[in-house]
This record gives C-alpha cells, sequence and structure tokens, in this order.
C-alpha cells in the first residue's frame, strides 16, 4: 500500500468509510464462492435435493450484489481520493515551471489511482483473506488435497519473484531502448516543420516505419520473458488442479473418499489460485497509479509558498526600503538581484530599466512578496514584509503584469477579479481604455475569455490588466510591468495614458520599456546583472 | 471501424485469434473433463475407463498456459504492427497539414496516445470477444448433445453476458462520457488557470475563489463519475447473478429430466466455465467506448483538407508572365521547377493577401516587395502584424487569397509559386522557422537532416558559420540532443537552426525571429553573426530587434498586415513613426 495514500485514507473518514466498505464488500463476495460450492457439490452429488438450489440462487444474487455495492464504494473512494488531492495541490499551486505537467496531473493524471483504488486495492484484500478461508475449508474437508494446494500455492509468488527477478535485467536492458523508440513518433510529429522546411517530411514516413518495426521487435523480445511470469500463474494453477482431481478420481473409485467432498474440492481448489492470479494482472495498471501519486505527493512535499506573518504595515502609503536584498531562483547560480538597497519614499513615481533578465520583475515581486530574499530584508512603512500579513498587504497594491493571464470566465469576471466592489465595473474599463473594444465583443462584458475563450491581442489583454488595478481606488502602491513585446499604436498610447492616471496619488514603480513611460516617472533606476547601476548622464529623469 | 490491416497482419491476428479460443477451450474441457472423471469414478468402474479423462485433465491443464502465453505474445506483436502502420499514415496525413491551432503540443501528445487505441482494440475488445464467443459455441453445442433444453437456457444466459451487457456498458460509456467531457476540461481549464495565473490571483487575492471555482469543477467530476461507475457496477454483479442463475437452473432441469449424475455434473460444471470468458466483456464494452473516440479523432484528423489545395500544382492557371513564344519549357510548370534550383533566384511578392479561415480581417492585406539576387530584406513590425504569416505564405505552408508570388531565374523564365507543388517552392526559399526543433538525436543527425548528402567539411562550415563550432566542441558530435539527451539552450537551438538553414543553403534564406526568447546580449551576439553570414545571400529576415539592421538593404515595416515604412535604417530613423519609436525603446536599455 502507499504509504501517502494509506495515510490519507486514514485521515479522512469519509474516505476511510468507502475504502473499507469496498475492501469488506470485496471479501465478502469472494467469501460466499465458498458458500456457492459447497452448495452446488452437494446438489450435484445428491446429498443435497434440488430445493437447495433456492439458497444457491440466493447466495449467487448476494454476490452479484456484494460486487455492485464494491463497485460504488470504489467509485466513491477513488473520487474522495482525488478531490482531497486536487484540493490540496490547487490550493498549494503550481510551480510555475512545470507549470504543464501540474496541470496534467490534476486533471488526467490522478485518474490513473483509480485502477489503483478500484481494482488493486481490494484485490489485495481478497487475496489476502480468501486463499486462507479456502484452505481452511480443505483442510477440514480433505488432507491431501489440502496440504497439494498449501505446497503449490506459494510456487506462484515465488515463480513470480524469480522470473521478476530474472527478467528485470533484460526489462532494464531495453527500458531506454524501448523509450527511445516509443518516443520517436511523437518527436517526429513535434519537429514536422522543421522536417518540411529542409524537404526531410516524405523520407521520415519510411524512417516511422523502421524504428516501429525496431520498437516491435524489442518490445516482443521483452515481453517473451514478461509473459513467463504470467504463463507461470496460469501452469500453477491448472497443474494443481489435474494434481487434486486425478489423485481423487482414483481415491474416489478405491472408495476412500466420497463424492460429495470431491466435487466441493474440484471447485473449491481453483478459488484458491484465482484471488492471487487477479491481483497479478491487477498490478501493472495499479503501478501507473503510484506513480501518480508519488508525484502528487512530491509536489505537496514541496511546501506551500511562504505565507507571511501576523504583522501590518501603518495605514497610508508607506516608505519602501530594501536593506541589501540578494534574490536567487532555485536551480540558478547567479543572484536575480545582487544586494540591492534603494528607498523609494511615498508617492514617487519611479521608473525601472534595463535589459531583459536585469532583475526588473524580480523586484516587483519581492514586493509582492511572491519572492522572498536569501538575505537582506525589504521593509514596507518600517515592517519587514516576511513578518507580515501578506493578503492584507497586497490588498494595498494595484499590479498590472507584463503578460497578465485570462482567466476562464467572462471579460467581466477578469476585470473584477478579487475586486470587492462591483459596481466599479464601467469606470474602471473606461479609465483604461478598455471600454471601447470590449462593447465591440460579441457579448461585450458577458464574453467569454480564457483558454477556450476569445483571443484579446497583446494591447488588449494590457489594458484589461490596467482595468484590473483602477478597480482597486484604494491602492497606496502601484506595480506595472510594461509588455516588452510591441504593442499596435493604438494600445500603445491608450496603456500609457492609463498608466499616468492610474500612478495619480499613489507610489508607482513602473518596469519601463518605452521613453514615454519613462518620462512619466520622477526617478530612474537602472537594473543590470541584478544591481543597481548609476543612471548616465542625459537620461530623462 | 477496425483499421485496415494488410493480408499479414489478419493471419496473424487470426493467428492469435485460435490461440485465445484455444486457451479458453482449454480450460472449459479441463473442468468438463476433471467433473466426468470424478462423478464417473465415484459409479467406481475399472480403472481403465477412467484413464482417457486422466490423460485429458493433465493434457487440458498443460495445454491451457501455453496457448493463452501464445495468444499473449501473437496477440501484441499485430498490435503492435497495426498501432505502428495507423502511425505510418496518421504521419503522411499530417505532411499536408499546414501549422496546428495554439496549444499545439497538447494536441499532438494527444493523437499520439490515440494511436495506441488500436492496440486496446486488438488485444483488449476483439481478441476476448472471440475467444467468448468460441468458447460459448462448443459449450452451447456440448448441452445440446447433453440436454437441448439445457442448452437453449445456456444460449439465453450467455448472450445476455457476452452480448447484451457489454452492449449496454458500450452505449452507457459513451453516453457519460460525453457528459464528462465538457466538467473535466473545465477542471482542466481552472487548474490550467492557477497554474499560469498564480502571480496575478495572489496580487489581487483571488487564489481562495479559484480553487473554490476548479473545486467546483471537481464535484460535478465526482457526481458524473460515481453515476458511470454505478452502472458498470451494476453491469458486473448482473453478469455474476445471471451465471449463478443459468447454472442453478441447468442443474434443475437436468434433474427433472433424469439425467444421470456423470452428465448432470459436467453440465452444470461447463455452464459455470462458460461463462467465465463472457464476463469481462462487459469491461471491453467500456473501452470499446473510447476505443471509438480516439479512432474518430484520428479519423477527423486524416480528413482534414490540406494547408495548400494539392489541385492547384496539377492544374497549373495560365502563367502570370507571358511565356517566351520559343522557349517550349515554358510551358511546363514542371520543367520550370527545374529552373529553381538556379542561384540566383528573383523573388516578387505582388499584393499578396493571406486570410485565416474564420477570421473577419486577413493577416495579411496587399503586401508587396522584391527580393533580387544578394539582396538583404528585414521585416518588422508589432505582434500580430503579420510577419510571420508572410514568411509562411512564402514558404507555402499557407495559402494565400490573392496576389502573386513570382520566381524567375537570371534567364528570364519565371514561375508562380502556386503552379508548382508546395515542396518545390521550399527548395527555392526556406530556413529558419518560427518553432525550431530538435530531435531526439546525436547533434550530428540533428543538423544533417537538412543535409543529408553533406560532407563533415560542409557541417564543420555551417557550424562555424553559426557560431556553434565551440559549442559544438565541448559537447561533441555524437552526444545525444532531445528530450532526454543534453539540454539545448535558446541561443544554441537558434544557433543549431541557423546551422541547419545555412547547410541547405537554399537560394533565398528565410529567416523567421532568429534571436526570439533569448537575452539581449545573445541576441545581439546571434544577429551580429548572422548578418556576417548572409552577407551577400538574398535573405528575408523578421526580427524584433533593431540593432544591426543598418547592415541590411531594406526594412520593412508591417503593421496589422499592411506595410506602414519601407527604407533603409538610417531613411527610417530620421523620420518619425513605429521605427523611430521602437528604435528609441531599445537604445533606453541600453548603457553604451
Amino acid at each position: 500500500m502507499h504509504k501517502g495514500l494509506l495515510g490519507l485514507a486514514r485521515g479522512s473518514r469519509a474516505v476511510r468509510g468507502h475504502l473499507y466498505a469496498c475492501v469488506a464488500a470485496a471479501v465478502a463476495a469472494g467469501l460466499l464462492v465458498l458458500v456457492q460450492a459447497e452448495l452446488l457439490a452437494g446438489v450435484l452429488s445428491g446429498r443435497f435435493t434440488a430445493a437447495v438450489l433456492v439458497p444457491f440462487a440466493l447466495v449467487v444474487a448476494a454476490r452479484g450484489g456484494l460486487v455492485w455495492v464494491q463497485g460504488l464504494a470504489a467509485a466513491r473512494t477513488a473520487a474522495a481520493v482525488k478531490t482531497t488531492l486536487r484540493r490540496r495541490l490547487l490550493s498549494q499551486g503550481g510551480p510555475g515551471e512545470r507549470s504543464g505537467a501540474f496541470v496534467t496531473l490534476v486533471g488526467r493524471g490522478l485518474d490513473a489511482l483509480d485502477p489503483y483504488l478500484t481494482g488493486y486495492l481490494p484485490a489485495v484484500a481478497v487475496a489476502g483473506v480468501v486463499p486462507i478461508a479456502v484452505l481452511i475449508r480443505l483442510f477440514a474437508a480433505d488432507l491431501t488435497t489440502a496440504l497439494t494446494v498449501l505446497l503449490t500455492l506459494p510456487l506462484i509468488p515465488v515463480f513470480g519473484a524469480l522470473v521478476g527477478w530474472s527478467t528485470r535485467a533484460v526489462t532494464e536492458r531495453q527500458w531506454r531502448a524501448l523509450t527511445y523508440l516509443g518516443g520517436h513518433f511523437l518527436d517526429v510529429v513535434r519537429g514536422l516543420p522543421t522536417l518540411r522546411a529542409f524537404g526531410r517530411a516524405r523520407h521520415q514516413a519510411g524512417v516511422i516505419r523502421q524504428v516501429a518495426d525496431a520498437h516491435r521487435a524489442a518490445t516482443m523480445r521483452t515481453l517473451r520473458v514478461a509473459f513467463l511470469s504470467s504463463l507461470v500463474l496460469e501452469l500453477v494453477a491448472s497443474l494443481s488442479l489435474a494434481l487434486v482431481a486425478v489423485p481423487v478420481g482414483l481415491r474416489l473409485l478405491s472408495g476412500s473418499l466420497d463424492l460429495t467432498t470431491a466435487l466441493l474440492v474440484l471447485l473449491l481448489a481453483p478459488e484458491a489460485y484465482l484471488p492471487l492470479r487477479v491481483m497479478g494482472t491487477r498490478f501493472h495498471a495499479a503501478m501507473e497509479g503510484v506513480a501518480a501519486a508519488d508525484q502528487a505527493f512530491a509536489l505537496l512535499d514541496a511546501g506551500a509558498p511562504d505565507s507571511g506573518g501576523p504583522m501590518h504595515p501603518p495605514p497610508g502609503v508607506p516608505e519602501i526600503r530594501l536593506e541589501h536584498v540578494t534574490v536567487r531562483y532555485p536551480g540558478r547560480d547567479d543572484a536575480a538581484l545582487d544586494d540591492v538597497s534603494l528607498v523609494i519614499a511615498p508617492g514617487e513615481r519611479v521608473a525601472l530599466v534595463g535589459e531583459s533578465g536585469a532583475g526588473k520583475s524580480t523586484l516587483l515581486l519581492l514586493l509582492l512578496g511572491l519572492v522572498t530574499p536569501e538575505s537582506g530584508r525589504v521593509l514596507v512603512g518600517g515592517v519587514d514584509l516576511t513578518t507580515a500579513d501578506l493578503p492584507a498587504w497586497r490588498r494595498r497594491l494595484a499590479f498590472v503584469p507584463q503578460r497578465p493571464h485570462l482567466f476562464e470566465g467572462t471579460i467581466a469576471d477578469n476585470i473584477l477579479l478579487g475586486a470587492d466592489l462591483p459596481g466599479l465595473l464601467h469606470t474602471a474599463t473606461a479609465a483604461a481604455y478598455a471600454d471601447e473594444f470590449v462593447q465591440a465583443l460579441p457579448a461585450g462584458y458577458d464574453t467569454p475569455l480564457g483558454e477556450r475563450g476569445a483571443n484579446l491581442s497583446a494591447g488588449q489583454r494590457q489594458r484589461v490588466a490596467l482595468a484590473r488595478a483602477f478597480c482597486r481606488p484604494s491602492a497606496e502602491v502601484l506595480l506595472l510591468d510594461e509588455p516588452t513585446a510591441r504593442l499596435d499604436g493604438r494600445s500603445e498610447a491608450a496603456v500609457i495614458e492609463a498608466t499616468r492616471a492610474l500612478a495619480e496619488g499613489r507610489t508607482a514603480i513602473v518596469v519601463a520599456h518605452r521613453p514615454a513611460m519613462v518620462a512619466l516617472a520622477d526617478r530612474v533606476i537602472r537594473l543590470a546583472n541584478g544591481k543597481i547601476t548609476p543612471t548616465p548622464v542625459g537620461a530623462p529623469s | 471501424m477496425i483499421p485496415d490491416l494488410d493480408r499479414g497482419m489478419w493471419r496473424r491476428l487470426g493467428v492469435a485469434a485460435l490461440a485465445g479460443a484455444a486457451a479458453d477451450l482449454a480450460g472449459l474441457a479441463l473442468i468438463a473433463s476433471a467433473a466426468w472423471l470424478i462423478t464417473r469414478a465415484a459409479q467406481q468402474p475399472e480403472l481403465a475407463a477412467l484413464s482417457v479423462a486422466i490423460v485429458a485433465v493433465r493434457a487440458f491443464a498443460t495445454s491451457r498456459g501455453l496457448f493463452r502465453y501464445g495468444e499473449r505474445l501473437a496477440g501484441h506483436d499485430v498490435a503492435l504492427r497495426a498501432q505502428a502502420a495507423t502511425r505510418e499514415r496518421l504521419y503522411e496525413a499530417l505532411i499536408p497539414i499546414g501549422p496546428l491551432p495554439r496549444r499545439g503540443a497538447d494536441l499532438l501528445s494527444r493523437m499520439v496516445d490515440d494511436t495506441e487505441a488500436v492496440q486496446d482494440l486488438l488485444v483488449r475488445c476483439l481478441l476476448p470477444a472471440v475467444a467468448a464467443a468460441a468458447t460459448a459455441a462448443i459449450a452451447v453445442v456440448m448441452a445440446v448433445f447433453l440436454l437441448p433444453m439445457a442448452a437453449a437456457l445456456l444460449t439465453v444466459g450467455l448472450a445476455v453476458v457476452g452480448i447484451a451487457l457489454p452492449l449496454a456498458a458500450a452505449t452507457s460509456a459513451r453516453r457519460w462520457s460525453a457528459r464528462i467531457a465538457p466538467v473535466r476540461a473545465e477542471l482542466a481549464a481552472r487548474a490550467a488557470d492557477l497554474a499560469h495565473g498564480a502571480v496575478d490571483l495572489a496580487a489581487y487575492g483571488a487564489r481562495d475563489r479559484a480553487v473554490e471555482a476548479a473545486m467546483a469543477a471537481d464535484a460535478r467530476l465526482s457526481t458524473l463519475e460515481r453515476g458511470r461507475a454505478r452502472l458498470n457496477a451494476a453491469a458486473l454483479g448482473l453478469g455474476i447473478v445471471i451465471q449463478g442463475l443459468t447454472v442453478a437452473a441447468v442443474t434443475l432441469i437436468a434433474g427433472r429430466a433424469g439425467l444421470g449424475s456423470v452428465a448432470t455434473a459436467v453440465l452444470a460444471l461447463t455452464s459455470l466455465v462458460a461463462f467465465e470468458p463472457a464476463l469481462p466483456l462487459a469491461a471491453a464494452g467500456e473501452r470499446l467506448a473510447s476505443v471509438r473516440a480516439a479512432l474518430r479523432r484520428l479519423a477527423e484528423i486524416r480528413a482534414t483538407p490540406p494547408a495548400i489545395p494539392t489541385s492547384d500544382a496539377q492544374e497549373p492557371p495560365e502563367a502570370p508572365l507571358p511565356p517566351k513564344p520559343h522557349d517550349p519549357k515554358t510551358h511546363d510548370p514542371k520543367a520550370k521547377e527545374h529552373h529553381l534550383k538556379a542561384r540566383d533566384l528573383k523573388v516578387e511578392v505582388r499584393d499578396l493577401v493571406v486570410r485565416y479561415a474564420g477570421s473577419p480581417s486577413p493577416a495579411l492585406d496587399g503586401v508587396s516587395l522584391t527580393l533580387t539576387p544578394g539582396k538583404r530584406v528585414a521585416i518588422v513590425g508589432p505582434s500580430g502584424a503579420g510577419k510571420s504569416t508572410l514568411l509562411a505564405a512564402l514558404m507555402r505552408t499557407v495559402d494565400y487569397e490573392s496576389g502573386n508570388i513570382t520566381i524567375s531565374d537570371e534567364t528570364g523564365v519565371s514561375v508562380e509559386a502556386r503552379e508548382i507543388a508546395p515542396e518545390s517552392v521550399r527548395r527555392a526559399m526556406t530556413g529558419l522557422t518560427q518553432d525550431p526543433y530538435v530531435f531526439q538525436a546525436s547533434f550530428r543527425d540533428n543538423l544533417r537532416l537538412a543535409g543529408p548528402d553533406a560532407s563533415e567539411d560542409d557541417l564543420a562550415e555551417a557550424v562555424r558559420r553559426a557560431r556553434l563550432d565551440a559549442w559544438a566542441e565541448r559537447t561533441g558530435w555524437d552526444t545525444q540532443l532531445g528530450e532526454d539527451g543534453t539540454t539545448v539552450s535558446g541561443g544554441q537551438l537558434q544557433r543549431l537552426a541557423l546551422a541547419r538553414a545555412l547547410l541547405y543553403d537554399p537560394p533565398i534564406l528565410l529567416l523567421d525571429e532568429p534571436a526570439e526568447a533569448l537575452d539581449e546580449p545573445t541576441a545581439d551576439a546571434l544577429l551580429a553573426d548572422l548578418l556576417d553570414a548572409t552577407r551577400d545571400h538574398t535573405t528575408l529576415l523578421v526580427t524584433h530587434r533593431l540593432r544591426g539592421l543598418e547592415r541590411v538593404d531594406e526594412i520593412v515595416v508591417l503593421e496589422a498586415g499592411r506595410v506602414i515604412q519601407r527604407g533603409t535604417h538610417t531613411d527610417l530613423v530620421e523620420h518619425p513613426g513605429y521605427y523611430r519609436d521602437l528604435w528609441e525603446a531599445e537604445a533606453l536599455h541600453r548603457q553604451t
């Protein structure tokens, strides 16, 4: 059992209940097979009358019902586990770099848990209980058969392990080759535009065939060995039946055994092996679930970002002070910000300039509390940001990112993101010079945006983000990251005009790329390689 | 819906099906002979009367496992062959289809996964169904000989479990999938919002609300998935009940009909085991629904019309320029294609209009430009202005609505790009495309795809001109690149793509944003190297960086699909306008 999943199932009362119900139903259904065999053997041997077929039918009906209950409880278990994991993963948020993998995991990835929870886990429970119950019944009925089964039963795991052990070397050797060959098709399809550009697209069709043939040959070599383990399972199970049936027949001949027992033994013996075989066949699919669970728990263990402390910077537009701040992103040697000290007075308008990668956007993220310094302090109104109540601090900011994300929902939802006053929608949109294009959209403010919605140009996205900022009329600090991509002429003038209005009466820190934007500032700060450098003479100030 | 298999594959599939049926039949025969052996032995006949049964029990016990092993190997072999054939056909269908829409990467992975449906169809649906049908048929035939009434009952029971339940499962799975798919898509979109919009959400304190929106989608998904599971579990439970009731009924009427104990036991146990291969078919039916959906998606891709209508190349319109009367070659576009191998080609673009399907305004709206041999032209403009569309139209991966692209050689023979195959146009002009790709192959092979017959010296020369030689020495020519290999940084990737373009050495070199996604010093260095490498080579360069453009012969500024400015760097910087604004903005960030 997967440790993380077990902990999760134990921790939640709902999950625990469904899981126990599922396992109990599976085990009960497995045990009813014993009763069913008992009754059928009795009827067929003539010990019981045909009237016993009525309880037999009832037992069968009960088994059917239990299988249904097991299916229901399993689905509930899986749904509850997935919901719990999803909530934890989503609340923690995806890591920026591997966000694609995160989205896949939260969606389809977690579905790989289904075969593990609904198929494999109950099978393990059944395999742990039913063979022992069958053995006990066999010991009570016929010692010789019971011993035969007892001695052959361990052959299944032993041979399984042996075959698995001897195939591991082969499989591991093949694994890299198999992954490469299996990935080749995706590789070629992804690179098709490149192949097309150099007239190699048609040629590659033949290569695909060759690689696929090589892949098949390699896979079959692996499978020939891998299927040996199921061959052993199958052989042990059916040969044991022969080992039981033939001596039983001979003992019947000599009269040392009665027919009821003989038939019971014949019906029960395969049931001792069946649960192990079922468990084996479900193992492979279950391992994908384990991999998904590992991935999910690894993400969760990586931990949530720091949520700050209890402190509140004093009310009013605060002074912003950076003291010897160094920021380093994980996995990077060079610092994004390197020993930066800086004071921004309340109400001051500052333009940040510098080449891309100089640390301009990092400085904004630092003030948002989304990046924490490796050393040094960020003080807002005299309060260290690492001790400040970050959600409360962020409510005092208006932030316009360089590439605003458009969320699933209407354009009105997108503008009112996190706003408490829906009444501001129209004034804010107008202030951001966005009302004209919003009204021109097919459904106006109700036009759906996001991944499955309308496409806005870079300039329009930027104006939606400005409208978001205008929805915070009481914000004390404006943080704006101007897009580097050139906007079309209309958008550009509108963005600069709206920024001028937005910066009015607050501290404004603007990452600027255009002279017109720099002209809005009281002071220009130039960054290079994570350090502040002196502003050259002649720069606008 | 079964993929078109060739004769050899049908034969292999037949072998697999036979082996599978034999395995299940051996299981049936094992139980039947064991039941006969035991009940007959209870009548205490001579030992000789049992000897055949004893041998049979042992033989069936051994052969069942071996047949199953054979079925698995043969089945997987044919499934892998069918999958390979499906992939090859899919690839061939993709070649003429133009660029994929945004989120193309997801689409591609999905598509590649879909080709695995063929394996599922054969191994998990078709072969088990054939084996179950064979087992059922033999069991019913046996029952006919023992007791025809029992055979009728058994037929009904098996038909319900082996046919009705799987069909019902397939239908219900299809219905539930149709309801689940949009909820799943919504959950994915909400999760993507949380991942990609994390900064926006944090800044506006909207994270909790976004999590709740995602969890609301999750709740709806859970409800639907539980509903689907309820039906599937019912199919499974129902199968078991029908199996048991059939066995009970068969035993009952055997007793009433006065069948002997041996025959009754054989009949009852045969009936019991005859259901075993049929029971899993309900799950196979459920799987069939998703297999069909995947195969339908693949069929849709194969039915997608090509980006460039093929009929154009086959039935050329009249040549736009009057052909020289005494030159018979000019009447034959095929012969004119031959001329595109000439080095000194001239390309004339006149009033080019390109419109993407479903878009009201054209992406290119009457663009004209001329590339004479040796001339270098740069295209600049805001994002979405149509720069990349122009290159795609020249490379014939996107069709044009009106206007001309005329290619002519120094002898005056000219051809309209539409008249000839897109591949031929790309032999004349191609280069660094917008999305260069590193294949999972050695560095050498990654380069060589642009020049399969190139000598080692040619390769080294291209690498040197792209200033990739130091990196190549350090990394090694035979080092594996791509997903599982050595990582290639953005700058090296662009240089590799440039080296490919230089190795291919088309008469007209097209370069689409070669400095895209690079940090500024790297981008400046690359552009400088590139301008060195393409001196005196007919080149069309799309760029968003202006540094170094004083070295090209003409700069064309595009906005909203139209040419708004054109001239040399010196001309453009002198006059107010887009180019000068951009130049000043770029200068702002430079200290030097």
